[in-house]
């Protein structure tokens, strides 16, 4: 049976209905993985751990004490925390690194029944739009293996749109979930800051980084994302509010809700193939009866400037752990402390890393604080204002996720600030903390999958997953699958 | 030219909650190295902190202690340095927006007062300990100290001399532990005290370039630790030289203090908001509710005692001085009839004795505060003399017990003779064995009075009444 081509509901109603059993189906997917590693999707596999989850959920089905989710298999960015399992964040510094405890997203999905195939390939510590700044080389797209699958999280995307695992979850702190489900062609949200558990999941930036999920379709991230979202008293800045139900909601009526259109987003630097295929799905929209209003973020050229003080800043200093005194990488020969230091972290960080440290570092430093942070910190807010106008006129805001389709791998590393421009569309809502997704909405010239960006009013996750679903019910674009894929 | 010190104090007290500051890890002291260190506090990958509430509450109630404003919004901070003994790389601690500002500590030295201003106290975390010894060649990383919960509390620089400055800090030491909020156990660390000094020429308002002396951690130290730096510098000073801003290091056993690090090696800690830590916002209700909870303060008993109880100022200070001790004084006096100043003489005198020679502290003291009331009723209706009283005061404290002093001089038949036949008798006895001494008495040698009264008291095993054989004396001796 092709059970790379089902969604995850269909996966789970044959679990239920006990025509195939969580084994069979893990096996499966690691099979499939094991089939495709020209992708590089993934750094670590769990094939053990996976089959032993794998015949307890089956145990839990028969038992009739199960979910849609139980024996579902899912795999891991390589930045949650995972019990007994290397959590490399992507870096030669935690190269060696076995998690003791689970991130509560982990404990969460695995409580819920879902069976980890392994962790996915990440830019070092999330840093990175192409996923090419990984010590475990790059990912490739499976729409053209020349190109990038876009990053952070290119792992999860790639693994996900070649149908590897069923669904991935990602981490988003300037469009780390977005940008890749873009380039990849599959639905990737990111909730509002506070809606999901940080905890156990290694900081980027802490006050921007958000956990979300990768699924072919809207309504397999809305499952997932229930099972992950809520409260933890581990977590101070997560918000104790209740959840709706996501898959209820997925039904809303949208008729007579309004889009808003932020001019700054459909000016000059973005692609004409991009732009017609966002044209067109404003059309389908039209058609469910929704209004359309042109709107303006006046403040969105601050956003990758804002975001490249504010998120080095906090960077430079979760990564000080990184130290090589209690865990992880440690330079061999050292001849003092501050030799230890320098060496450990020299050979253990890559050059993006280094580059964000250093930024960080300055712009943090006495004398500097004030021009940087200090303003930076005060455009934020200047950026979040700009939503709450928005938000008066509009219940969504609809445009590109990115300004291209994937580039070729090695096209932009030389060339950081090229690089940080992909984020151009989705770095603001991590600035204001909204929920955003990214879903199919076509392809450009070279078959290359276009994203459409949706961004919601603060908590409103049921919204965003509501307009991509309904979308999903009157297109295809989400169940494309990359030629080399299909079988 | 004559020289003025202008000192200013940082003092770390530890708070003695039971969980870390940021972890639910225990915080007693002893443990095995690193058994006491959690994810949390040893800032593995992806870990968070969580604010632990009793802290925040008891540096409320320091701020409640010392009048100083309590700030409803106050946010935690990264100071940012590496070190092996701090795992994340970073402190958590307070910065532009600590939790107490503005307060004061009222100190008493000889008689005169003085008000030393309290610029702020903020909270913070501890960090862990490097272990130098039994290595060969490597440092030890013991972890179970970091995290453990600190309200650093930073003076003005209103002290004026070494001696000001540990009456301020006895003053501190003592308030610290009436709130119950330290321990005060200034070798394990839970009170501990950075100096910075700096001199002017008498009669000037302009600072000097000040030195800071970390980490001195007894009275003694710092009084010593503070004269030393203050005479370094007038000495410097005086013979063309230049004090220069820097960390200093003293040595006790030389009696000295010693350069550490210049303003140069001075770390930029790049302190900014910890994003992992929303700004802590504190409603009126919260911080009314805790002034509730506050107990009688040292200075405010201190007035009472001697309104209430006509003890001398001296003596109602060093009750009050501890908490346990000044309880106890209250709990005896109850006993005692409200005889609060013999109650005080004991506890000045037979009972600080005893807590000196025993090292038990005042919260440990084995004779009950009935037992003490009791002894003293029974001085008083002539039941035992002082003496007897002191005997089974030391008795009990010994060999602590729930016996009722009645029962023990019951039990000892230690009840005073009161009956005047009795007594006539042993002094007719004395009297009669010793002509030698009566011919002094009557030569004028009126001291040998106090050889008949001991033999009395001799005779009669402690239990005479000494008023009534004196009497009995005078009158059968002229």
């Amino acid at each position: 049976m092709d059970l790379h081509t089902l969604s995850l509901s269909g996966l789970g109603k044959l679990l239920q209905t006990k025509q195939v059993s969580s084994v069979e189906m893990t096996d499966y997917f690691l099979t499939r993985i094991g089939n495709n590693t020209d992708l590089n999707a993934f750094i670590t596999l769990a094939p053990e751990l996976a089959l032993e989850q794998a015949k307890s959920a089956d145990k839990r089905i028969n038992s009739g004490n199960s979910s849609l989710l139980t024996g579902v298999p899912v795999a891991y960015k390589d930045l949650f925390c995972t019990e007994g399992v290397q959590t490399s964040c992507g870096s030669k510094i935690l190269s060696n690194f076995i998690s003791p405890y689970n991130a509560t997203i982990v404990e969460r999905l695995q409580n819920a029944g879902m069976v980890m195939l392994g962790k996915t390939n990440m830019d070092e510590f999330a840093m990175g739009s192409s996923n090419e700044n990984s010590y475990f080389g790059a990912v490739k797209n499976p729409w053209n293996l020349n190109r990038v699958p876009g990053g952070s999280s290119g792992g999860s995307a790639a693994a996900v749109a070649a149908r590897l695992s069923p669904v991935a979850t990602g981490s988003d702190t300037g469009g780390s979930i977005r940008q890749p489900a873009a380039f990849c062609g599959i639905t990737g949200i990111k909730p509002s800051y506070g809606r999901v558990s940080r905890y156990g999941m290694v900081a980027f930036a802490s006050s921007l980084d958000q956990a979300g999920v990768f699924a072919t379709a809207a309504e397999d991230a809305a499952v997932v994302l229930q099972n992950m979202a809520g409260f933890d008293p581990k977590d101070s800045t997560s918000i104790d509010k209740p959840v709706p139900d996501f898959q209820l909601e997925l039904q809303q009526t949208l008729s007579g809700k309004t889009i808003g259109l932020p001019k700054e987003y459909f000016s000059e630097g973005l692609d004409a193939d991009i732009a017609r295929a966002i044209d067109s799905a404003v059309e389908l929209f039209k058609s469910f009866g929704l209004n359309i209003v042109e709107i303006s973020l006046p403040k969105s050229e601050l956003g990758i400037p804002c975001y490249y003080v504010i998120a080095p800043a906090e960077a430079s200093s979760n990564l000080s752990r990184f130290d090589g005194v209690r865990y992880g990488y440690r330079s061999e020969h050292t001849d003092d402390l501050v030799d230890m230091y320098r060496r450990t972290r020299s050979e253990g960080f890559g050059d993006e890393v280094k580059r964000r440290i250093m930024i960080g570092t300055y712009v943090l430093s006495a004398g500097y604080y004030d021009a940087y942070y200090r303003k930076a910190q005060r455009i934020r807010r200047m950026i979040a204002e700009d939503f709450d106008n928005a938000f008066k006129q509009c219940d969504f805001i609809l445009g590109p996720t990115t300004p291209t389709t994937a580039f070729e791998l090695n096209s932009k590393v030389d060339d950081p600030v090229a690089m940080y421009l992909n984020d151009i569309y989705t770095i603001t809502a991590n600035l204001a903390g909204l929920p955003g997704i990214s879903i199919p909405c076509g392809s450009d010239k070279k078959g290359l999958p276009i994203g459409l960006q949706l961004i919601g009013k603060y908590f409103d996750e049921s919204g965003l997953l509501a307009m991509a679903h309904q979308f999903q019910q009157h297109t295809d674009f989400h169940k494309q699958i990359p030629t080399g894929y299909q079988a | 030219m004559s020289f003025e010190a202008v000192i200013g104090l940082e003092v770390h007290v530890q708070l003695q909650t039971r969980s870390k500051i940021f972890s639910g890890s225990s915080t007693a002291y002893g443990a095995a190295p690193n058994t006491q260190a959690s994810a949390v506090d040893i800032a593995l990958p992806g870990v968070l902190p969580v604010m632990n509430k009793e802290a925040l509450k008891m540096a409320i109630k320091f701020g409640l202690a010392v009048n100083a404003q309590i700030n409803r919004h106050s946010q935690f901070a990264r100071k940012n340095y590496f070190y092996p003994d701090l795992p994340k790389g970073y402190q958590i601690s307070q910065f532009d927006l600590p939790i107490v500002a503005n307060g004061h500590l009222t100190i008493d030295l000889d008689g005169e007062e003085k008000v030393i201003g309290i610029t702020r106290a903020h909270l913070e975390e501890d960090a862990g300990k490097s272990l130098h010894e039994d290595f060969h060649g490597m440092s030890g990383i013991d972890l179970n100290r970091a995290g453990t919960p600190l309200l650093e509390i930073v003076s003005e620089p209103d002290l004026r001399s070494a001696a000001q400055a540990v009456a301020y800090l006895k003053k501190m030491h003592t308030l610290v532990r009436y709130l119950e909020i330290c321990d005060g156990n200034m070798q394990e660390g839970s009170f501990r005290c950075d100096a910075n000094i700096s001199i002017r020429p008498q009669g000037s308002t302009k600072l000097g370039t000040r030195t800071e002396i970390k980490n001195v951690n007894s009275f003694r130290f710092v009084e010593k630790a503070i004269n030393f730096e203050i005479e370094r510098q007038i000495d410097l000073v005086e013979s063309g030289g230049q004090v220069i801003q820097e960390t200093r290091l003293y040595d006790p056993d030389k009696d000295e203090t010693r350069s550490m690090r210049g303003k140069e090696e001075a770390h930029d800690y790049r302190y900014f908001p910890d994003p992992d830590l929303p700004a802590m916002i504190v409603e009126q209700s919260y911080i009314d509710q805790i002034q509730q909870t506050l107990p009688e303060l040292p200075d405010k008993r201190t007035k009472r005692f001697v309104d209430e109880f006509g003890l001398s100022e001296l003596d109602a200070a060093m009750i009050t001085q501890d908490r346990a001790l000044a309880d106890y004084f209250e709990g005896a006096t109850g006993c005692a009839q409200g005889n609060g100043k013999t109650v005080a003489n004991w506890i000045n005198g037979e009972l600080s004795a005893q807590l000196n020679k025993t090292d038990i502290d005042a919260e440990h003291i084995p004779v009950s505060v009935e037992q003490l009331g009791t002894l003293i009723n029974r001085i008083d209706d002539n039941t035992i003399s002082n003496k007897i009283a002191k005997t089974l005061f030391q008795q009990l404290w010994q060999q602590p017990s729930d016996i009722t002093v009645d029962e023990l001089i019951e039990q000892q038949g230690l009840k005073q003779i009161t009956d005047s036949g009795a007594i006539e008798a042993l002094v007719d006895d004395v009297i009669a064995q010793h002509p030698e001494q009566v011919q002094q008495f009557k030569d004028g040698n009126a001291k040998v009075i106090g050889f008949f009264v001991g033999k009395i008291m001799k005779a009669s095993q402690g239990k005479a009444n000494p008023k009534q054989v004196n009497q009995l004396l005078q009158q059968k001796l002229s």
